[in-house]
Formats: C-alpha cells, sequence, structure tokens
C-alpha cells in the first residue's frame, strides 16, 4: 500500500514536470559524464605517472662524430676519458646507479622502441644514436647537480632529464583532467540549481495534497519521500545517461589518447564500472540531498 | 479534552494580539460553538489546538498533552486525533469521493483492506450514499461538504475542528450539515466549530463560547449567537 501510493505520486510528480525533468536529467547526465572522464583520466594518469617516474633515468649522451655541440670537436669520446666520467658519476652522493648505454644497445632499443613504424626506424642506422651514460636517481627532484657536475667536461655531449619531458605531457593531461572536473563542478550547480526548481514546481502544483496530508497527520517522511524520489530518480536516470557517455568517452577519448602517447597501462573495464557506479551514486545522492534542503524551504509541515 | 491556559498569541508581523489570555476548558464530548467577528481570533484558536501555531504565552493541553512540549515528529500523530473542515471543502478535483476520503488513510499508511472497509461505511453516514464515484465538480456545495466531513471523520478522531464549514453553503443545505456534525458529536467525538451563522447558533442550543478581538467574552451553555442572556 504504502509503497504503490509513494510510487503513484512519485510518478505523477514526474510527469507533471516532464520539461523539468528531462532538462533535469540531461543535465545530470553530462554533469556525471565528466565528471566520470575527470576520475577516469585521473586514474590513468596517476598509474601512468608511478609508472614512468620509477623508470626516470638522467641522460648523459656522450661525444659523437656526429654532435654539433663544440664541445665535442667533431669526436668520439676517449675511453680514458669515459671511464673517468664513469668513475666520477658514480662517487657524486646524488646517485643511485649508473649504466652505460653503448651505440649498439641504444639502436637495438630505438628499433624496438619505435617497432610500429618502420619508416622512422628504416631512417636511422647503428651509430647515429650517441652511446650514453643512463642515471638512476636518489632523488629525482637532484637533477641540477648532477648536470652542472658533468655538463661541460670532455667529451660529455649534452644531459637531458627525463622527467622534464614528462612533465610537459602530464602538464597536459592534468589540464584535460582539470577542465573536465570544472566543467563537472559548473554542471553539479546547475544540477543542484535545476533540482531546487523541479521540486519547488513540484511542491507548488501539489500544494493542495500536501496541506490536506499535513492536515491528517501524514508522516514528514510520507509526505517528502515522493519529492526526494522524485528529485533521486531524475538523478538515476541521468546517471544510467552518463554510464553510457563514460563508455563511449573510455572508448573514442581515452583508449585514443592511450594509443598516442602511450599510457603505461590500458585503462581496464574494471575501473570504468568502479567510476560509474561512483558517478551514479554521487548523482542520486546530489539530487536527493538537493530536493530534501528545497523541501524545507517550500514545504512546511 | 482541550485545554487553553492563559493563552496569548501574537502574529509576528501584528502589533494586536490575535488571542488574549484565553481560557478554556473543552470536555470529551462537548459541542462548542465559536462565535464572533472577523478577525476576532476564531481561527487563530483552532490552528493552535492542530499545532500549526505556538502560541506566545501560555499553555495549550489536547487530549491531555502540552502541546508545547510535543517534538515536531509527534506532531502529525497529535493531528491523526484531530478531524478538520474547511470553509471551502479542500477536495482533491482529480479523485473521486471514494478516493478522496480514502486518501486521509493511505497517507497515514492503513492497509488497503481496512480502507474498503471503512471509506464505504463513513460515506454512508455523512449521506452520500451511492455517490463514492462521482467527481468532486459533479457534487453541489452540501454534498462536497460531506465528503469533507468524511475525510475528516474517517480516521475516527476525538476531536473534530470545524472553520465555518456551512459558510459556502444555503441555510437549508446547512441544517443537513449539522445534522452530519451533530451525529459524529454523537459517537463520542467533541466537536468546535467556528461559524458566523447566528441561525445555525440560535436553532442547535449548545454551548457558545464568543471572541472579540482575541478575548473571551461570553462562555455560555446551551447559548445563542446573540447577546441574549
Amino acid at each position: 500500500m504504502r509503497a504503490q501510493f509513494v510510487l503513484q505520486e512519485i510518478w505523477i510528480g514526474l510527469r507533471r514536470n516532464l520539461t523539468m525533468t528531462i532538462s533535469l536529467v540531461i543535465t545530470v547526465a553530462i554533469a556525471m559524464a565528466l565528471l566520470g572522464t575527470g576520475l577516469l583520466l585521473r586514474t590513468q594518469v596517476e598509474s601512468s605517472k608511478s609508472y614512468w617516474y620509477d623508470k626516470i633515468e638522467v641522460s648523459v649522451f656522450l661525444c659523437a662524430k656526429t654532435s654539433s655541440n663544440t664541445n665535442c670537436k667533431k669526436q668520439d669520446i676517449t675511453p680514458q676519458q669515459r671511464q673517468e666520467l664513469e668513475a666520477d658519476l658514480k662517487k657524486l652522493p646524488e646517485v643511485a646507479k649508473v649504466e652505460y648505454e653503448s651505440k649498439e644497445q641504444a639502436y637495438a632499443r630505438f628499433k624496438d622502441r619505435f617497432a610500429s613504424t618502420p619508416g622512422f626506424v628504416q631512417s636511422a642506422k647503428p651509430g647515429d644514436i650517441p652511446d650514453s651514460f643512463r642515471i638512476r636517481l636518489k632523488d629525482p627532484q637532484q637533477y641540477k647537480q648532477v648536470a652542472q657536475a658533468v655538463l661541460g667536461r670532455g667529451g660529455v655531449d649534452q644531459v637531458i632529464n627525463e622527467q622534464e619531458i614528462l612533465k610537459k605531457f602530464f602538464k597536459i593531461l592534468g589540464g584535460l583532467q582539470w577542465a573536465a572536473l570544472m566543467i563537472a563542478l559548473i554542471q553539479v550547480v546547475a544540477a543542484v540549481l535545476l533540482v531546487a526548481n523541479t521540486v519547488r514546481l513540484s511542491a507548488f502544483n501539489r500544494r493542495r495534497e500536501t496541506g490536506i496530508m499535513r492536515l491528517v497527520g501524514a508522516s514528514n517522511t510520507y509526505i517528502q519521500l515522493p519529492f526526494i524520489m522524485e528529485g533521486a530518480i531524475a538523478g538515476l536516470i541521468g546517471g544510467l545517461f552518463s554510464a553510457f557517455l563514460l563508455v563511449g568517452s573510455k572508448v573514442l577519448l581515452i583508449d585514443r589518447l592511450a594509443g598516442n602517447v602511450g599510457f603505461a597501462s590500458q585503462l581496464n573495464w574494471g575501473t570504468v564500472v568502479l567510476v560509474i557506479i561512483a558517478t551514479i551514486c554521487f548523482g542520486v545522492l546530489l539530487c536527493a540531498f538537493a530536493s530534501f534542503l528545497t523541501l524545507r524551504r517550500y514545504l512546511r509541515i | 479534552m482541550i485545554h487553553f491556559d492563559n493563552v496569548t498569541k501574537v502574529y509576528k508581523t501584528q502589533n494586536r494580539p490575535a488571542l488574549q489570555h484565553v481560557n478554556v476548558a473543552i470536555e470529551k464530548g462537548e459541542f462548542l460553538f465559536l462565535v464572533g467577528p472577523s478577525g476576532s481570533g476564531k481561527s487563530t484558536f483552532l490552528r493552535l489546538v492542530l499545532k500549526e501555531e505556538r502560541p506566545t504565552q501560555g499553555h495549550v493541553h489536547v487530549a491531555g498533552k502540552d502541546l508545547s512540549r510535543l517534538t515536531n515528529w509527534k506532531v502529525p500523530h497529535l493531528r491523526r486525533r484531530i478531524g478538520c473542515v474547511f470553509q471551502d471543502f479542500r477536495l482533491l478535483p482529480n479523485k473521486n469521493v471514494f478516493e478522496n476520503v480514502a486518501f486521509a488513510l493511505e497517507v497515514i499508511g492503513k492497509p488497503r483492506r481496512f480502507i474498503s472497509k471503512v471509506v464505504p461505511e463513513v460515506i454512508d453516514l455523512v449521506g452520500l450514499e451511492g455517490k463514492a464515484n462521482r467527481m468532486p465538480d459533479e457534487l453541489s456545495g452540501g454534498e462536497q461538504q460531506r465528503v469533507a466531513i468524511a475525510r475528516a471523520f474517517v480516521n475516527r478522531p476525538m476531536i473534530l475542528l470545524a472553520d465555518e464549514p456551512t459558510g459556502n453553503i444555503d441555510p437549508a443545505t446547512s441544517i443537513g450539515i449539522m445534522k452530519v456534525l451533530d451525529r459524529i458529536n454523537r459517537t463520542g467525538t467533541t466537536v468546535v466549530m467556528a461559524t458566523h451563522d447566528a441561525a445555525i447558533v440560535d436553532a442547535f442550543r449548545k454551548r457558545v463560547v464568543e471572541l472579540e478581538d482575541g478575548r473571551v467574552v461570553r462562555d455560555q451553555s446551551r447559548g445563542v449567537y446573540g447577546q441574549a442572556y
């Protein structure tokens, strides 16, 4: 009896405010989809970050005949210079590990890395890529001390901090993620205001009913529940739509990004499902709570 | 059943009190007319009984309970013991007679079997036999008021408050309404009726409490409307 009555009231309320309900559903769907995309990007960026930061190295490229650095004088580094450099690097307190990568190893790695673009690989031949020391730092932030210690020494071409390259890349991704979250936030505000309006209209439409309910002693929950459920159901429908949008954004946006920029890991469906559940719950609670707050103002008990 | 203990009510937006030092005791099973000109405080009196307003001073006791000590979430339970009838009927236009009466029970969560048993009984009691499927706009004013009374009484309240129930109805039909209220009173329900209708008050010879500018100026058993002592 109770359930049937409440459901009936909800249905009447949603139908009477159909246009309001539709706009609410759309707003919630977009808000939750953006929020979810932001969250997905975030998990992706975080997992890639820790993957890449583990591998971060400072590369000290050594002089080769092809080098344009005047410090090299178009000469390969001499074995003696190389041994001295390696010994000195190992003495530096900031350095955790030093590895030598020969020209052959560098070429092999290059071939491996760009195996998917054969044209690119063919344009280089062994010896084009200079040999280098790969240095793992104890703390990636201490890159400058290492660079200062070796730059300008005989046989050192250039020092490259991979972190700098990654930083730019993560900055772009971070920006994307924040943009999604900011727009989501604005949409959430819009959704809350829309819920408030919808519920106010609904309360006004049904002021006769609620007035009588109050008089005959219906409990507050009984009077308020249909309104709160109205908001919650609109939130739920919006959330379901946002689930579709999120699946779309995984397939069309994040997976494609992953193909282009080399995310460390594929975004798995488990995470997507978790994010979808989280956003739907958030949408429903948001709408229900907004209804509840509005009712306190417009439905005197 | 209803005790007003030195009650004063001042609305925030007005300086003049709506009720001043009102002391009235209404016992179980009584029938009481609340008379007086518009703005004399009749409606405020009824609203205080329902705890729609709280007194500025003094205490209102209903069914042995001090309303000022009643927490907000218990107010609905108070109102279940009190039926209300108004001048403007306040029926739901999109529901028929049966549904209008049943609404009062549905919203307090009564089971369907109970509703389908009790509602027809009450519809018969107020004299609307065979009209359970009519819509409110198919009924006369008097019949609509009977529906409103049925709705107020269907939960068998201890108290029935009627705010000018015959205000929108012609005198001949009013007698019928009064008979229904009298019948309800005979079941042991306390009835408080605010009214302007001198003819009815004079004809019924029940207790009369007269308000003027928020004060009780007369409290008379078997009274009449005017100043005939």
